[in-house]
């Protein structure tokens, strides 16, 4: 593959495309997919064959468009966007496509869940066909890889991801430049780069979106940071729990090998690079690097202590860049129209975009993407379209269950990496829920306590005998049985995980709590002093069952 | 490079160990392709049973006790096999908020049984999911293989009926 045969690729793609007069394009994601969309697709292209139309009208399977709780959704080349479309519903839609648009189901696009986003991340999903390399390459796709390989070198490339000021998507917010710096300086007889897509928070859809509406798009991230690097190997980390996404990555793996994008001397030029997908099993604890390097090791994943980090010695004793899905995605983006450009984006300390998956109470669930800085209250009531059958607004969950609770208060606060912490919460990987006043907090806070106990590793005993002694304390608050002496213990306790545990999962393990205890006192206090819980969620349980 | 062992042959004349086979030659025999195999295993077996374990290990030139650490370490590897039907109810936070604990309630009464078990007759296996990944159409049931948003209550027995009384 030459930079000159990749265009070739791009014209004849864009050519064939041209071809087409009228375009309708079908949500294939999982959302849509669960509500039948393929069977809309199948209409659609039945229908479209009857008519003998297909030399002029594309029917075209694309990925996610964002609004998942509205599918399957279907859009047109007039721009028209429709959702709920039943498999029935073709000969409409195509009959539309000349005149007036099918009036009952019609999505309108001019409100501000489809204004306020900006796509950088999502901005081929809903448009290529993700199972074609040649859609992904006829959208600008590997121009950055070419250009990195062909007009930088790798100095350079690491330059325009620092100057981008990218940080880690995957929660912690490090400093992807930093990071690369540090791995492309380390020494290694073979160095390794990881795609952690071990998305396993309770709550958080967007990888799994990324990686099915625009696969090649992450391969393409993974390859411009072995070629910055010095990388030949790497692995992509995936849940099985997510059959389509893999399937799908391993579909781009074999186009991309194909044509000469992946493989040795990759476009003429020294550089060579293997990739190969890793099936996680169902261990919240292997979205930790350490932890998912033992478990591509093909071990029980638990963590180790660090230093020495991955970037010195990571997977097989090598130095390993680990980085999370939607950190790649962006990598193309910043390399194609350089990191002063993604620099502009955002607020001073977080640049660029995140992708949130919109889920809970709230009216319009699904995947956004919107600039770092935008406020809660835009997202939950803008976007989001506020709370669905009049209730009020209670709280907003961010960073699963190593993140925190955020009550109305913290409503006018950017979401970035600093404000989110000084508030009690983490950014996360994005996943965002949305709770009114039918939730219960201490309820929230023992389902967070419940996870982090069953998910804890047992490796150390902190995070082992700590989960399960304030889940046991939240069960009998839950049912009314505690004491004052016992919320000290829990307060107590959540100091204790925070300082002394291994890593990541317990450290962060008590923030449901201590957030909740924070905003939501009152609520804790109900339970213990006057035995009601304010939600009804938690109802009282005889003597013998307590605790 | 440690020296060649012959690879033991198949326990029995499954044809399906033919593709638990591919695997561990893909892996190269080795040690770091356990959870790769472990997966085929699964998906051609349904299940890991004790055979297939001593097989794995033995393959891969692993104790049996790290091949058992492994397939019990992580949640999606069972040991035991599967009902006919499988119902899991993702308990994912957006699922919970909307009524996942109502679902699973309704369902363990009209079963009897509990998350990880299958029912007497062998027809239906209970699991849980920690996240579908389907936040948006919570609460989410995956019947079989295939996923169903805003499930109701009355949706999860009615489709549990169906399974109950025809197909055998």
């Amino acid at each position: 593959m030459t930079p000159e045969e990749l265009d070739e690729i791009a014209e004849s793609e864009r050519g064939a495309q041209s071809h087409f007069a009228q375009r309708v394009n079908v949500c294939v994601a999982a959302g849509c997919l669960s509500c039948q969309s393929q069977s809309v697709k199948d209409g659609l292209d039945r229908e479209a064959n009857r008519r003998g139309i297909k030399d002029h009208c594309q029917i075209k399977s694309v990925g996610c468009m964002g609004l998942c709780a509205e599918g399957p959704l279907v859009s047109t080349s007039s721009g028209v966007l429709y959702q709920k479309v039943q498999a029935e519903d073709g000969a409409a839609i195509l009959d539309s496509l000349d005149g007036q648009p099918v009036s009952h189901l019609v999505c309108p696009t001019d409100v501000p869940f489809f204004q306020r986003q900006k796509k950088i991340v999502l901005e081929n999903s809903g448009v290529i066909d993700p199972e074609r390399i040649e859609d992904y390459i006829a959208a600008e796709g590997y121009a950055a890889l070419i250009k990195a390989l062909t007009e930088m070198t790798p100095r350079e490339v690491i330059d325009q991801v620092t100057k981008s000021g990218l940080r880690g998507r995957g929660g912690a917010g490090y400093p992807t430049g930093l990071k690369w710096s540090t791995v492309s300086k380390s020494v290694g007889t073979k160095k390794y780069v990881i795609c952690n897509g071990d998305e396993g928070d309770p709550g958080a859809f967007m990888d799994r979106s990324v990686l099915e509406s625009d696969p090649h798009r992450v391969l393409e991230g993974m390859l411009i940071a072995a070629f910055a690097v010095g990388a030949s190997e790497g692995f992509v980390y995936v849940r099985a729990e997510y059959p389509l996404a893999v399937k799908r990555l391993r579909t781009s793996i074999r186009q991309a090998e194909r044509v000469g994008l992946l493989g040795s001397d990759i476009c003429g030029t020294r550089f060579s690079f293997r990739v190969d997908v890793r099936l996680g099993a169902g261990a919240f604890v292997c979205g930790e690097e350490t932890a998912l390097i033992a478990s591509v090791e093909g071990k029980r994943g638990t963590p180790r202590p660090r230093p020495p980090y991955p970037a010195m010695e990571g997977l097989f004793g090598e130095p390993t860049l680990i980085n999370n899905v939607e950190t790649f995605a962006n990598i193309p983006a910043i390399i194609r129209k350089g990191g002063e450009w993604y620099a502009q984006i955002g607020t001073e300390k977080s640049k660029g975009t995140k992708v949130f998956a919109l889920a809970g109470r709230v009216q319009n669930t699904g995947l956004v993407e919107v600039p770092m800085g935008i406020s809660l209250r835009e997202m939950v009531f803008e976007i989001g379209g506020g709370i669905p059958e009049g209730r009020k607004f209670k709280a907003v969950q961010t960073g699963g269950p190593s993140g925190g609770c955020l009550p109305s208060d913290c409503l006018d606060m950017p979401v970035d990496y600093e404000s989110l912490a000084k508030a009690g919460s983490i950014m996360g990987s994005g996943g965002m829920i949305v709770m009114d006043e039918s939730s219960c907090m201490v309820d929230v806070a023992k389902y967070f306590m419940d996870f982090c106990m069953t998910e804890s590793c047992g490796k150390c005993i902190p995070c082992r005998v700590g989960t399960y002694q304030m889940h046991r304390i939240l069960t009998a608050i839950g049912n009314m049985a505690a004491t004052e002496q016992d919320l000290k213990m829990l307060e107590q306790l959540c100091d204790l995980l925070k300082h002394t545990s291994l890593c990541g999962l317990g450290q962060s393990a008590p923030n449901p709590v201590v957030s909740t205890l924070r905003s939501f006192a009152e609520e804790y206090r109900a339970h213990i002093q006057d035995h009601k819980c304010p939600a009804g969620v938690c109802v009282a349980q005889s003597e013998g069952e307590t605790a | 490079m440690s020296s060649y062992v012959a690879k033991p042959s198949p326990p029995n004349q499954d044809k399906r160990w033919k593709l638990v086979d591919a695997t561990i030659r893909r892996q190269g025999q080795q040690a770091r392709g356990l959870i790769e195999t472990l997966h085929t295993v699964q998906e051609a077996f349904g299940y890991l049973d004790e055979q297939a374990l001593r097989y794995v290990a033995m393959s891969l030139r692993v104790p049996l006790s790290r091949a058992y650490g492994v397939a019990t370490f992580y949640h999606f590897f069972t040991l035991k096999p599967a009902g006919q039907h499988t119902c899991v109810i993702c308990m994912g936070t957006a699922c919970y908020i909307k009524g996942a604990p109502q679902l699973l309630d309704a369902v363990q009464r009209d079963l009897g049984i509990i998350p990880g078990e299958t029912t007497t007759d062998k027809k239906v296996s209970l699991l849980t999911a920690r996240c579908l990944g389907s936040c948006g159409l919570a609460p989410a049931v995956v019947y079989d293989q295939e996923v169903a948003g805003k499930v109701t209550t009355s949706a999860v027995r009615e489709h549990l009926k169906k399974w109950a009384s025809h197909d055998a």
